[in-house]
């Protein structure tokens, strides 16, 4: 019976050197299988007594059932170092760019006009827009803009005749919501103007936003919160903020705004006022009862101020190495 | 308006520094462009007499000057050519500092030029930076005081200032104007200048008739006889006139500008001796001609008031003088015209006529109606005192019923509170209105009756003194809140798909936003559209800028020129906004949302597809953009002609057999004539039409599984897929549901002229299974429906 030690012995170190799932396998068979060396044993119990017949077979099978565990561990080893090795030879550069469609952008106009619209849209302000070649009507004389008045000589108008032109700013929107809604308004008005000047710091096309707000008793006082907190949201910064006497014909009294971005400089950023009575009798809302401010902001100037693009005409010429920087 | 502070001190001097006046009136709505120093630092510069000059020994351009400071004599050597025996000029002696143009400064030292020594230098206007001027050392008044500080003596402790100042207030084009401001700023008294009427010494008149006498309600003239011209307008009102930025030209015309600039009154001088009957002030007869003083002949018309005499036209009234009745150097008798125009009948004449006047500036503002007596009055009195002669008496003719009359404007305690949200306190309103000139009378309860001075065209109803309140008190001293109002929930359309998710769609799919000009090149827009002839602008600023666009088409093709000629070979740009469509009689201004492809299909990499984009590349992105609507089926493509398409690739986009839209490739020709590199592919399609969504609706999901048969399909190359998909839905029966393209082919195998359609059909029924027999059924009714229509056979 001193076999039983020495063949599990051999069988383990069979085991131990196999190293492939098919060596084992056969080390097994060698040993466990029905010829196996350890199976055999069992088959030559019935030369032993009946006394030492039960102890031998125990140890048999003690021992078969110890080199089993060995080649389990040896298997479970081997397979999981094949998957390894799988593995490792899928391995790829995870830092290679991904493919497929890259991202484009929105014009830097474009995402400062939804900046803007947002902030006031959250307030309850919905936005309006109307045509771009717009009526004398529209644009000068229901905002209280007669035709022999100097202020027109500030729009340096393009016209396509006496009574037809390019909206010179989107005021006339305004006049067709009052003319169509009664107030409360709330709305603000993106859009394209145009005026007859070009150079570095005049476009012949740029974008406005103007708002309007019309209920009972919107003050003075409303028109500077609203811009003031405005003005702050939008840069994101405790800009200073002055209020600058003006003239529109369409408001009275009529407001500048200046902003200081800690660098002592004041700079023109939006113009503002208190709707003028007049105004509101073409439009048909009785300025007795009812109150109101406009505003309007050129947004280029906005977008060249929030991320410091230094030449207007940048904005339309669609550069694609300046479009994506945007994105 | 341009300034000296220096005069407007003489008036009302607070105290408070130029720029703190500055500041003061730019916070009162009288915007201050630029406040300038009218010389350079300087100092130890003199009045000096030049005594004698002398060649200089050794160089040809220099001059050995004598020169006096009053005390004593220098040598000094200079190379100005006006340099010359007694004529007197700004003398920088030794230890004088003058700046430099750079900001440096710089001491003067003797010197020896040529062997010569120098003692102190004489100056030109650039080197003391009181002008670009160096064309000769300065030229002084004769009697200017020899030995006088220079900066004393021209006053050049001063400063301009240039104020932008608002239509609205015509009233402050004027040093009294302005002065009254500042006073009322300050709480400042202001001292006008004292006016005495002048006694006439002659008899003399120049008779005047107001024909429109609506245009010109006062009309005042006088008579100077016996004019001095060959008199010099003396040196503080010349330099009072350039500091203001007017040119010193003859002293008449100095005075009236004078006046006109002290009082904002503008006055004009005639050569008596040209005008011949009398004054008429009328209407210009249709094509009547007048020179002008600047010497161009206009051609006047009917709507423009004028200034006649018994013959012919002498002057645009408020606008501009005539050249031929003008007064000249060999003038002996004027006639001095002062007068009161309509600012509505002088608006916007001057600029039809390409005119830009001080006079026509003012006028058209509004000039104090109550202002041409002491304005008369104040010219004699300066002019008698400069240029001599006999004055006759003040002649006025005067249309009362036509004169503006003076406003009054009740004002409510209740309205400014509303309006400022601030109870400003009734004395404080009372003070402000005061020291603007109003006559201030309290009314009814909490009310005031506000009589507004003449000057002050700008006011005549209630807002426009609560304006003058506000600025006066200060916008920023006025309280700050925000407004409050109902929380009311804003109405949102479900079904609506937004502008913003169409483009979030496109930049998604790698698309750069871009804005092109509204306004195109004429002959661009035809080569785009042979539909509409694009409605041009009758004051365009370019040819490139000329005609409204019909498409963005051009826009974006243009971009994509820019980028190209910048190495830019990948191109994928959209755009939103508005086109302009003549139809007919109608314009219809519509939003399209347009995109533009070109180039490798994707961005160079290292996996990257390298094959350059295609129609079908395209469509997949038009697709997309109908789909977010959830009607994607409602959605075709139309093989058809478009002028800048090519005609083999370019399709209508329809909804419910509507056109909305093109999309395919740049036609060939164009993209030759446009000098890009294609292919190059473009859509463009209305955006109401992606904006107009459907709600989703729910449908029962089938549990029974589905019967999927595929049929392999030949038929001629041109029968169009969407044909043979339509028709077997049509013909699939109420069970199928989807017809899927699984592969077009074309080569071996298939006959010439032919192609291979592989088409999927599945069917699913919602309470039972189909069974075989009957999907055989409607296969073999499909099949003979399509062999039937366009001639299809099953592939073997």
């Amino acid at each position: 019976m001193e076999n039983i030690q020495i063949l599990l012995a051999e069988g383990k170190q069979a085991a131990e050197q196999a190293t492939s799932a098919q060596d084992l396998d056969q080390v097994r068979v060698q040993y466990l299988g029905k010829k196996g060396h350890l199976t055999q044993l069992l088959k030559g119990l019935g030369a032993l007594s009946a006394e030492e017949r039960p102890q031998a077979g125990a140890k048999i099978n003690e021992a078969k059932q110890a080199l089993q565990e060995v080649l389990n561990v040896l298997k479970a080893n081997l397979e999981s170092a094949a998957l390894e090795a799988k593995l490792a030879e899928e391995t790829i550069d995870v830092t290679l760019p991904g493919r497929g469609q890259s991202l484009g952008g929105l014009h830097p106009v474009t995402k400062t006009l939804q900046r803007i619209e947002e902030f006031f849209a959250r307030i309850g302000y919905s936005v309006a827009e109307g045509p771009e070649i717009e009526d004398d009507y529209h644009n000068f004389e229901a905002l209280n803009i007669p035709s022999h008045h100097p202020a027109r000589a500030m729009h340096d108008t393009f016209y396509f005749n006496a009574n037809t032109l390019l909206r010179t700013h989107t005021s006339g929107v305004q006049v067709r919501t009052m003319e169509s809604s009664e107030p409360p308004i709330r709305i603000i008005c993106p859009g394209r103007v145009y005026r007859c000047d070009y150079d570095q710091t005049h476009s012949p096309m740029f974008h406005q936003v103007e708002g309007l707000i019309v209920d009972k008793d919107i003050s003075f006082a409303d028109l500077k919160g609203t811009l003031e907190q405005f003005l702050r949201e939008f840069f994101e910064e405790d800009v200073k903020v002055r209020f600058r006497p003006s003239y529109f014909p369409f408001t009275e009294p009529s407001i500048e705004v200046d902003i200081d971005r800690g660098d002592g400089k004041w700079m023109e950023v939006l113009g503002c006022g208190i709707v003028h009575p007049k105004v509101f009798e073409y439009s048909g809302i009785d300025p007795e009862q009812f109150t109101g401010f406009a505003f309007g902001m050129g947004v280029e100037r906005l977008a060249m101020l929030r991320y410091g693009v230094n030449d207007l005409r940048l904005f339309f010429e669609n550069d694609m190495r300046f479009l994506g920087q945007f994105n | 308006m341009k300034f000296s502070e220096k005069w407007l001190r003489e008036l009302v001097n607070p105290a408070t520094d130029t720029q703190g006046i500055a500041d003061q009136i730019t916070m009162a709505g009288l915007e201050v462009d630029e406040v300038l120093p009218v010389a350079g630092q300087f100092s130890g510069v003199v009045v000096g007499e030049i005594l004698s000059a002398e060649r200089h020994p050794n160089a040809d351009k220099l001059q050995v000057c004598q020169v006096s400071d009053g005390s004593e004599q220098f040598q000094v050597v200079c190379g100005a050519p006006n340099a010359r025996a007694g004529l007197k000029t700004a003398f920088a002696k030794v230890g004088a500092v003058l700046s430099t143009p750079d900001g440096g400064d710089f001491k003067i030292k003797k010197a020896k030029l040529r062997q010569i020594e120098s003692f102190g230098m004489l100056c030109a206007d650039d080197e003391l930076g009181i002008s670009d001027d160096h064309g000769g050392i300065m030229e002084l008044a004769a009697n200017a005081p020899v030995g006088a500080d220079l900066r004393d003596f021209l006053q050049l402790d001063d400063f301009v200032i240039d104020v932008d100042l608002t239509p609205n207030r015509g009233d402050c084009l004027s040093i009294a104007g302005l002065a009254r401001e500042v006073g009322v700023l300050n709480k400042a008294a202001v001292s006008y200048v004292d006016v005495e009427p002048v006694t006439p010494t002659i008899d003399d008149t120049f008779p005047i008739t107001l024909e429109d006498s609506e245009g010109c309600p006062r009309y005042q003239g006088r008579v100077i006889r016996n004019v001095n011209m060959s008199a010099e307008t003396p040196q503080w009102m010349v330099q009072k006139l350039q500091r203001c930025g007017v040119r010193s030209i003859d002293p008449v015309v100095d005075v009236t500008n004078y006046v006109l600039l002290e009082l904002g009154q503008p006055l004009h001088a005639f050569d008596l001796a040209k005008l011949s009957g009398g004054i008429v002030v009328r209407k210009a007869k249709p094509a009547e001609k007048l020179t002008l003083l600047d010497g161009n002949e206009v051609e006047l018309n009917d709507k423009t008031l004028i200034i006649a005499d018994a013959e012919k036209a002498v002057a645009m009234a408020g606008i501009f003088g005539g050249a031929e009745t003008g007064v000249t150097e060999d003038t002996k008798d004027i006639f001095l015209e002062c007068a009161y125009f309509n600012p509505i009948t002088i608006a916007g004449r001057a600029r039809s006529y390409g005119l830009h006047t001080d006079a026509s500036h003012r006028y058209e503002r509004g000039v104090d109606w109550q202002l041409q007596g002491r304005a008369t009055e104040r010219a004699t009195q300066l002019l008698l005192d400069i240029v001599g002669g006999e004055a006759g008496p003040v002649a006025e003719a005067v249309a009362e019923d036509s004169l503006p009359t003076a406003s009054t404007v009740t004002l409510r305690q209740s309205k400014v509170n509303q309006v400022l949200a601030f109870a400003m306190p009734a004395d404080e309103i009372e003070e402000i209105l005061t020291r603007l000139g109003m006559i201030v009378e309290q009314g009814a309860e909490g009310e005031w009756t506000v009589q507004v001075p003449s000057y002050r065209f700008d006011i005549s109803i209630e807002i426009d003194l609560i304006e003058e309140l506000a600025r006066v008190y200060g916008y920023n001293n006025l309280p700050v809140k925000v407004p409050t109002a109902e929380l009311n929930m804003i109405a949102h359309d479900e079904s609506k798909v937004t502008l913003k998710s169409v483009r979030n769609q496109l930049v998604g799919r790698g698309y750069q936003e871009a804005i092109t000009y509204s306004f195109i090149e004429k002959g661009l827009a035809a080569q785009f559209d042979d539909k509409h002839e694009a409605k041009a602008l009758a004051n365009p600023i370019s040819a490139e800028m000329a005609v409204m666009r019909t498409s963005i088409w051009p826009g974006l093709v243009k971009a994509l020129q820019y980028n190209q000629n910048r190495q830019q070979p990948r191109v994928r740009l959209f755009e939103t906004g508005q086109r302009f469509l003549p139809e007919g009689d109608e314009l219809i201004q519509e939003n399209v949302v347009a995109g533009l492809v070109c180039g490798p299909r994707q961005a160079e990499g290292w996996s990257a597809d390298t094959a350059v984009v295609d129609f079908y590349d395209l469509k997949s992105d038009v697709e997309t953009l109908l789909e977010l609507g959830g009607c994607a089926e409602q959605f075709s493509f139309v093989s058809e002609r478009h002028v800048a398409l090519h005609p083999g690739q370019s399709a209508a986009i329809q909804r419910n057999g509507k056109t909305v839209g093109y999309m395919g490739a740049l036609h060939p020709e164009l993209v030759k004539s446009l000098g890009l590199t294609g292919p190059v592919f473009l859509f463009e399609i209305v955006q109401a039409v992606l904006l107009d969504g459907e709600l989703p609706r729910f449908n029962n999901l089938s549990k029974f599984p589905e019967s999927r048969r595929d049929l392999a399909l030949l038929v001629d190359e041109n029968v169009a897929f969407a044909d043979i998909r339509n028709l077997a839905l049509q013909k699939g029966g109420e069970f199928l549901k989807a017809a899927t393209l699984f592969d077009v082919y074309q080569g071996k195998g298939v006959e010439p002229g032919q192609k291979s359609i592989a088409l999927g059909l599945t069917w699913q029924h919602p309470s039972r299974t189909l069974n075989d027999e009957e999907i055989n059924e409607v296969i073999d009714f499909v099949v003979s429906a399509l062999k039937n229509e366009y001639g299809a056979t099953l592939r073997e």
